[in-house]
């Protein structure tokens, strides 16, 4: 067995009160694919921390090419070969793709003019891109380029740098299926040419398909390793929250109802030559689901006013509805949580109370001024009712976890009375058990009679949840899909476009 | 309830009043706190006005030009007999909402950078300002006495400047807005994150609008009280950089020029740091041309401390 190529021994990590990481031992070997899971808080990211020379250790070994460290510094980091693909990339839209890669070490020319040479930035760029299978040119803006493109230009500028290890962080929180696909063989082509990954995700098919090897994390310890043959979603999911998760799918107390929102040729700025009919009814989860791209958050936008229609009807409970701005849409009861809860959902300086309260302002004041008793009592209400993990409301929202502040982007809307709720990928970046908890929050709302359209790019999530799933393709509705119909084949054979069977 | 960093502004104000007061005893006679009371008065207010836009997440620079272009109006309006005082300062008034619509209008529903549209406000009406005097000095004509709106504007109770009970009254008011009705609460979401406050349905083109009307409206109040304070307006020079103490003031108490920050309380305490410096500068015969950079170098060491101090909190 050959020695690996970076090892780490009885890691810990203690901050003031917590421990992060206790007693961790994990390796990777060369051209080895690790997936690396647990739960958001498991000690993930302190570990990755740790590799990166970040933050430092408070006991352990870190043992690199065979010399044992106490601790890396980040400069050691890079220069062991160890680069980061984070979830949120780190490059300038306002610069081409082989400047990018470059940063900071632009070939020159001029001599003492120091100026950039471009020719050679090229040069240097295309090779790397090639080696990744890349369908851009290194002198293309990156601006132009999709979430998938740019992780490839991360990708690249870490091999730019010899990195000999690329640890992942979520990279496919955001790619679509197929854009997923091509990382997934992108990793396999690093392997080949002998490069390790690390691969951390919250989604368990593609670590499937994937890892060689996968370490599960829990409470900052490792609870479990598992070879190639014996990694399955369920086996880690398992191991992950100690508990088996129950199906996913909660059966609706009735039938549906009456439709609450209708589209009815419905045309938004994004594709204006694609009309999208579909109804909404009382008590139904209708999942929308589609490739990034195929308009189905432009369709959201414009349903809730923030894009207006360029042509077709929305009705709601069956009247004609002209919905112009957000406000209008909140006069009817339809409420959007949006994709990006951080930019759209939440104003994360603002104490929960008031996050909870700031579209309901004219309940929670009395002549123009607000009414703090009251955003109080419907915040606390909230805060009990979806139990929000909070010490009091007076919490900046920014200081909860992703799948806390979900909740108090929800909250907002549920002490509103919603008629219909629209929710954008309603579990990005929220760990495993708040994921379910969500889940119950909307079926208890549809039980209620709520109509709910849920855009999800997560074919667990569209399948596990939804009663029925409108699948879009390039800006129009591909085919409907049955509770009794759903599969991942079925929904991904719509969503590029070849004709329902 | 004080926040950490009013506290801190209070704690400054205090040692450096301190401190000139025992260097310099004149500091405290009543004739030198008076005068420091009427300039904090005339500045306040406008310092207030700036801090709305401020926080709306923008800035208004046209504040000096449009104290001199209606305090020009006023004086004229008020000389040539032509109006009552009263009705003078409505119209000055009503003007200042129009320009403060003009601004919010081409800021927040046109979509022009906040900086450039009031740079050129800055310009625009410093020159109509000059062109209407044909550059003259605007003042009363000799004789001419309006006792009440002197008394008013100009006048003292129990030796306390009016301007300064103006503007307490105003802060006061504005203070509520600000911290306690809806408005204000839109205004700092708004400020904070425009995209999150319009997902939830605020209307944040009407609220910023708002902000600009209710800043020129006050600095038209301002512009009334400091043309009867000078009583005489030399149109290319009354106000300059009159927006920049406005600015200062604000940033020094707690306003964040990216927006969704500050507090009427940091304003005030802004303000009536300057005039202290001010009047540090006088009372400490460091020569005046000197004035300015006093004055940055204590912004700029104030704001270094800030965010020293902060920058420890968090890490």
């Amino acid at each position: 067995m050959q020695q690996p190529y970076l090892e780490v021994v009885g890691i810990s990590k203690s901050y003031p009160g917590v421990r992060a990481l206790s007693n961790v031992n994990f390796s990777v070997r060369k051209g080895e694919v690790v997936g690396l899971v647990g739960e958001n808080g498991a000690g993930k990211s302190t570990l990755m921390k740790i590799l990166g020379g970040v933050t430092e250790p408070s006991s352990g070994t870190i043992r690199l090419d065979g010399r044992d460290l106490a601790r890396l510094t980040v400069a050691e980091s890079m220069r062991g070969g160890i680069a980061f693909v984070h979830q949120e990339l780190n490059l300038f839209e306002n610069l081409t793709v082989a400047a990018n890669i470059f940063i900071g070490r632009e070939p020159r020319r001029g001599g003492p003019l120091r100026l950039v040479d471009d020719g050679e930035l090229n040069r240097r760029a295309q090779p790397l891109l090639r080696q990744l299978g890349a369908d851009f040119s290194a002198d293309t803006p990156v601006a132009v380029l999709s979430l998938a493109q740019m992780q490839l230009v991360e990708i690249a500028k870490a091999l730019s740098l010899n990195a000999r290890l690329i640890i992942m962080d979520e990279p496919t929180s955001s790619l679509t299926a197929s854009e997923t696909e091509r990382l997934i063989a992108v990793i396999a082509r690093l392997k080949s040419e002998g490069v390790s990954v690390v691969l951390i995700s919250h989604r368990l098919a593609e670590i499937e398909r994937a890892a060689d090897r996968v370490v599960v994390l829990r409470d900052g310890k490792c609870v479990g390793e598992l070879d190639k043959a014996a990694i399955h979603a369920e086996t880690m999911i398992r191991m992950m929250i100690g508990r088996d998760l129950k199906t996913l799918y909660r059966v609706p107390a009735q039938p549906p109802g009456d439709t609450v929102l209708q589209l009815d040729g419905v045309r938004t700025s994004y594709r204006p030559e694609q009309p999208v009919s579909l109804d909404v009814r009382q008590g139904e989860i209708l999942g929308l689901a589609g490739l990034v791209g195929s308009g189905r958050t432009e369709l959201a936008r414009a349903i809730f006013g923030l894009d207006p229609l360029k042509g077709g009807e929305i009705r709601i409970a069956g009247a004609p509805a002209a919905i112009t701005s957000p406000r209008v849409a909140i006069g009817h009861g339809l409420y959007l949580i949006p994709e990006d809860r951080k930019r759209s959902g939440l104003l994360l300086d603002f104490p929960i109370r008031s996050n909870v309260t700031l579209a309901s302002m004219d309940a929670h004041s009395r002549y123009g001024l607000v009414d703090r008793r009251a955003e109080e009592v419907s915040a606390e209400e909230q805060r009990r009712s979806l139990d929000i993990r909070t010490p009091t409301v007076a919490v900046k929202a920014g200081a909860l976890s992703g799948g806390n502040q979900q909740k108090v982007v929800l909250a907002k809307w549920l002490s509103m009375a919603p008629k219909i709720l629209v929710f954008d990928e309603p579990t990005r970046g929220v760990d495993v058990g708040a994921k379910n908890e969500i889940y119950g929050l909307m079926r208890a709302l549809s039980d209620r009679g709520v109509g709910i359209l849920m855009i999800s790019s997560d074919m667990e999530e569209v399948i596990g949840i939804s009663d029925r799933v409108a699948v879009m393709h390039e800006g129009r509705i591909a085919g409907f899909l049955g509770r009794d119909e759903l599969s991942e084949s079925a929904i991904l054979s719509l969503a590029v476009g070849r004709l329902a069977a | 309830m004080i926040s950490r960093k009013d506290l801190s502004l209070l704690i400054l104000i205090i040692v450096v009043g301190t401190v000139v007061a025992i260097i310099n005893p004149r500091f405290l006679s009543p004739i030198n706190l008076s005068n420091t009371a009427n300039l904090i008065g005339l500045f306040g207010i406008f310092a207030v006005a700036q801090a709305f836009v401020i926080i709306s997440g923008g800035i208004e620079l046209s504040v000096g030009s449009i104290i001199a272009l209606l305090g020009v109006l006023f004086i004229d309006l008020v000389a040539a007999g032509s109006l009552s005082p009263g009705l003078a300062f409505l119209v000055v008034l009503g003007l200042g909402c129009l320009i403060g619509l003009l601004h919010g209008f081409l800021v927040a529903r046109v979509g022009l950078q906040p900086f450039v549209v009031t740079l050129c406000g800055l310009l625009i009406y410093r020159g109509i300002a000059r062109y209407y005097t044909e550059d003259a000095t605007a003042g009363f004509p000799f004789g001419a006495s309006f006792p009440t709106l002197e008394w008013l504007v100009a006048g003292r109770l129990y030796g306390i400047p009016h301007s300064l009970i103006a503007f307490l009254l105003i802060t006061a008011v504005m203070g509520v807005v600000l911290h306690r009705s809806v408005y204000g609460r839109h205004l700092f979401a708004v400020g904070k994150s425009e995209e999150a406050a319009r997902y939830s349905g605020i209307n944040t083109t009407r609220v910023v609008i708002t902000a600009y009307v209710i800043c020129c409206a006050l600095t038209a109040v301002a512009a009334v009280f400091i043309a009867m304070y000078t009583r005489s307006i030399s149109p290319s020079s009354h106000g300059n950089f009159y927006e920049l103490y406005a600015i200062a003031a604000a940033v020094l108490g707690g306003c964040s020029l990216r927006g969704g920050e500050g507090s009427i309380l940091g304003v005030v305490l802004g303000t009536v740091l300057l005039q202290v410096l001010q009047n540090l500068v006088n009372l400490l015969g460091i020569p005046s041309s000197l004035n300015f950079a006093v004055m940055g170098s204590v912004i700029l060491i104030g704001v270094l401390a800030d965010q020293q101090f902060s920058k420890r909190k968090a890490g």
